[in-house]
């Protein structure tokens, strides 16, 4: 049994500057236990990026440091990359190299030796389903291809931390949930650590143990899914009026109990203040003010809820990307067939 | 025309002349709203002009400074090695001006700005004419520029008024014919694709002309070559202009002439294409 | 491999990878890819052949000049054809990093143990092999335009041989350009630029034989007319020593500020800790 820290990832006061512009990274903190699958969450140019190219040792750390499976980033960089696995957002390929050759590539400036390399290179090509297009040059595959090659090429020196930076952006739903899968077979069944970026928070739920969540380089909110769900805590009521003349009045209404929140088109929803006990009141209030309601739903609160909670602004991208969308997406906890307390 | 002016004729006669008269002032409006365009372009981003005045600095500077050795050659019939080397200059630029303001029509194209000149006029060979009107303008500074160096490295450039004419001419004559070939391959391909194909055939002509020694000093298949090339005439009365022995003038303009008619023709009947293709 | 609970995996065989192995595995790399733009290499000789034709014909009265070496400007011309391809190993180096640094595979090469010596090393194997590949090609197709080469077969294989240095020496110029700029156009942005750095030199004549004062100053001072005249030396006269050795000092001169330049370049785009 390996010490804990071995795989683990100890971030503190970590600071990226650039010569032009605001801090990219400014000042984080965060703890990933081993074995864990970690989701790093938030918009375009939050830092995300940045962040990983500092852990994954590419980037010096303007400040704060950083110890990735038990070394320091910048002390002991080549102990750290020996350690890591890592596919960033360029699925960085040679377009006129096949699959295999370029396993062959890469492990063997890893230093694996030839028969190794190529038992290697041929057993993930095969795990990652490539095996067909193995001799093909990669300038032809698709971004699907491309990616589990990506991610098939992280693993090949068997790394026990695996870094993927927004590993699933523009694949179609197959792909990605093939490599949902993949990521959760190789924590759960190979004890590897997961540090996983992304700005889908469909992505982070499914994914992550636990999550935090950027912003502008700092770090916004941190914990797993659902207790930062819990800590906000407010559901959205959706309502529907049968008659689109009344949608004022019952927006007028709505209003009384919680703020107005994004809604499906044609439809008014307001986060209310003090929870789902409140639903009862507003019934009864949209029935005092005789509006009559085609639909009503309450939803419990997403990750998205929780940036807009924190930042006060929406997650680019969050179930691909419009307010109406990312409140069309929102899961309703159930139904309500009959008004009345 | 209402029916009130065709019934009487000589109302008929000066409307229809009022109606020329506008339709060419119609057609200069165009022309000259696309030259206008270009060469707000020019002024507005001077790095556009550098290739077209390094170019030709370029070749002045490598041919007159490193091959003028070549002119004690026997048989070398020509005074001064630089004045040679000038008159080629001229006609360079003057070629690739015309290219590469194709290549503005070409990018034109491609972005579909074409399309909404070509719905704005009627008379759409104007758009052709106000792209060679900026590629002229581009090219007088550039001889202008050119000529300033030539005369500071010490070429004996001093030709009579007539002769300064008629090498303004020619190397009009040039730099639109040059314009027509490549907008008409520009109109017919409409991507900047055609940049390659419309470069290739112009470094082709001017250099199986006699470029480097006079025609009769050429062997090999580029003299051959240089037989049937209508630039070998235009560069030999060139030089004969500018020392003052004018000489196979006929020719010369005979051959730039014709090279601009087959030009024309080349340019309208691509422009056809453009505009069924637009249609 | 992996029981059923989470356990963390036994280590891989490793062995510490030596600089050699480094480079053997990015030279493998490098002329692999070389070989499989066949186009690229075809086109990277049209010009230089078709400037060699255009020549050819239109300076040959220069061969009547007093003093000049030799009857064939063919012959004189061919020794700039060399030297036009090194020039495309320039670009050629240049473009395939540069291409790397985009692509984001220099990263990918950085997250391993790779030392910076090993991928210039590796970069400048597949210059070698286009440099290899366009002398050869040129050689043949000048000397079955009848060309002459005084110094025989064995001056092919230093002709060959000379074009093997000149094309790394060029090549390490080119990779420092693409490693500085990280950007495939501005490498190509460049190519004018050397090519008239090529035109200044003994190109078309002998540096005796230039008139012009300046030019000829020009002309001395520039590397590569030492190079052209090396490769000349052999095609027109035979075995001239100081021709040769002053080329080919003139390319190890080039290969080693090039290849510190490279290294240099290396240091500052690697930002790895």
């Amino acid at each position: 049994m390996r010490d804990a820290h071995q795989n683990g990832i100890e971030v503190e006061g970590l600071v990226r500057e650039f010569k032009k512009g605001p801090r990219a990274v400014d000042g984080i903190d965060l703890e990933v236990e081993p074995g864990e699958i970690y989701g790093f969450l938030g918009p375009n140019g939050a830092g995300k990026s940045t962040t990983v190219h500092m852990l994954t040792t590419l980037l010096p750390p303007t400040a704060g440091t950083a110890r990735v499976a038990g070394h320091d980033v910048v002390r002991d960089g080549p102990a750290v990359r020996d350690a890591i696995g890592v596919a960033l957002q360029e699925a960085a390929l040679d377009p006129f190299l096949t699959a295999r050759e370029h396993m062959r590539l890469q492990a063997g400036m890893h230093g694996l030796p030839r028969s190794e390399a190529e038992r290697r290179g041929d057993q993930l090509i095969d795990r990652v389903g490539l095996s067909d297009a193995a001799d093909r040059k990669v300038g032809g595959y698709s971004g699907g291809m491309k990616r589990r090659l990506d991610l098939a090429l992280a693993l090949v020196h068997e790394p026990r931390l695996l870094f993927l930076d927004e590993p699933t952006t523009g694949l179609d739903v197959q792909s990605r949930t093939a490599l949902w899968d993949e990521v959760t077979r190789l924590a759960h069944q190979h004890g590897v650590t997961v540090f996983l970026t992304t700005q889908y928070l469909e992505e982070a739920d499914a994914l992550a143990q636990r999550v935090a969540i950027i912003d502008t380089g700092k770090i916004v909110a941190q914990g797993t899914p659902d207790s930062l769900k819990a800590e906000i805590g407010r559901p959205t009521v959706e309502a529907v009026p049968a008659e689109i003349a009344q949608r004022d009045a019952m927006r007028d209404v709505l209003g009384r109990f919680g703020t107005d929140t994004a809604a499906a088109p044609g439809a008014v929803a307001v986060r209310l203040d003090d929870g789902t006990e409140e639903l009862a009141e507003v019934v009864r209030a949209l029935d005092a003010a005789q509006i009559r309601v085609a639909n009503l739903e309450i939803h419990a609160p997403t990750l998205d809820d929780v940036f807009l909670a924190k930042t006060g602004k929406r997650l680019e991208g969050a179930g691909e990307g419009t307010e109406s969308e990312a409140a069309a997406g929102r899961q309703p906890t159930g139904e309500l067939e009959a008004v009345g307390a | 025309m209402s029916p009130a002016l065709t019934k009487n004729p000589s109302l008929t006669r000066e409307a229809n002349l009022v109606s020329r008269r506008t339709a060419l002032s119609r057609y200069m409006r165009a022309s000259w709203a696309i030259a206008w365009r270009q060469l707000r372009v020019m002024v507005s981003n001077p790095a556009f002009l550098i290739p077209s005045i390094l170019m030709p600095v370029f070749f002045f500077s490598a041919f007159a400074g490193g091959l003028s050795a070549i002119s004690e050659a026997p048989n070398f019939d020509y005074p001064d090695y630089s004045t040679f080397q000038y008159v080629f200059v001229l006609i360079q630029s003057a070629m690739f001006g015309g290219v590469f303001a194709g290549f503005a029509v070409a990018a034109d194209f491609e972005t579909g700005f074409s399309r909404r000149m070509m719905l704005a006029t009627r008379s759409r060979s104007a758009l052709i004419v106000g792209y060679a009107l900026a590629a002229l303008v581009r090219a007088t500074i550039v001889w202008v520029i050119v000529t300033a160096l030539a005369l500071a490295t010490g070429a004996s450039i001093s030709p009579s008024a007539g002769e300064v004419v008629g090498i303004l001419l020619l190397i009009t004559l040039v730099n639109v014919a040059a314009l027509l070939f490549a907008a008409g391959m520009a109109m017919r391909m409409r991507t900047m694709q055609a940049a390659p194909l419309i470069q290739l055939p112009a470094f082709l002509i001017i250099f199986t002309a006699p470029v480097y020694v006079p025609r009769d000093l050429l062997e090999g298949w580029v003299g051959s070559v240089a037989d049937f090339n209508p630039v070998t005439a235009v560069l030999e009365a060139g030089r004969e202009l500018i020392i003052g022995a004018p000489a196979e003038m006929l020719l010369a303009f005979g051959a730039a002439a014709g090279l601009m008619a087959l030009t024309a023709v080349w340019a309208v009947t691509g422009l056809r294409r453009a505009e069924r293709a637009a249609s | 491999m992996s029981a059923g609970a989470a356990t963390v995996p036994a280590a891989l065989p490793r062995e510490r990878t030596g600089t050699l192995t480094q480079i053997g595995h990015l030279a493998r790399r490098s002329v692999v890819r070389t070989v499989r733009q066949p186009a690229v290499i075809v086109s990277s000789m049209v010009f230089p052949l078709f400037l060699l034709a255009i020549n050819a014909s239109g300076l040959a009265a220069t061969t009547d000049l007093p003093g000049f070496p030799t009857d064939s400007y063919l012959t004189f011309f061919l020794a700039v054809t060399f030297m036009q391809g090194a020039l495309f190993s320039t670009m050629g180096a240049g473009q395939a990093i540069a291409q790397d640094i985009q692509l984001g595979f220099f990263n990918r090469l950085q997250l391993t143990p790779l030392r910076g010596p090993a991928l210039i090393g590796g970069q400048l194997a597949g210059t070698l092999l286009l440099g290899v590949v366009q002398a050869t090609g040129f050689l043949a197709i000048g000397l079955a335009f009848g060309a002459d080469l005084e110094a025989g077969a064995a001056g092919a294989l230093a002709l060959i041989a000379l074009a093997c240095l000149v094309s790394i020496a060029f090549g390490s110029v080119g990779l420092t350009i693409g490693l500085r700029t990280g950007n495939a156009e501005a490498v190509q942005g460049a190519f004018p630029l050397l090519f008239v750095f090529l035109f200044f030199s003994s190109l078309a004549l002998p540096r005796d034989l230039i008139a012009q004062d300046w030019f000829q100053t020009v002309a001395t001072i520039n590397p590569v007319s030492y190079v052209i005249e090396a490769y000349r030396s052999l095609l027109v006269e035979g075995w001239n020593g100081e021709a040769l050795a002053l080329g080919a000092l003139v390319a190890v001169t080039v290969l080693v500020a090039g290849v510190t330049a490279a290294t240099m370049a290396l240091r500052t785009r690697m930002e790895r800790t």
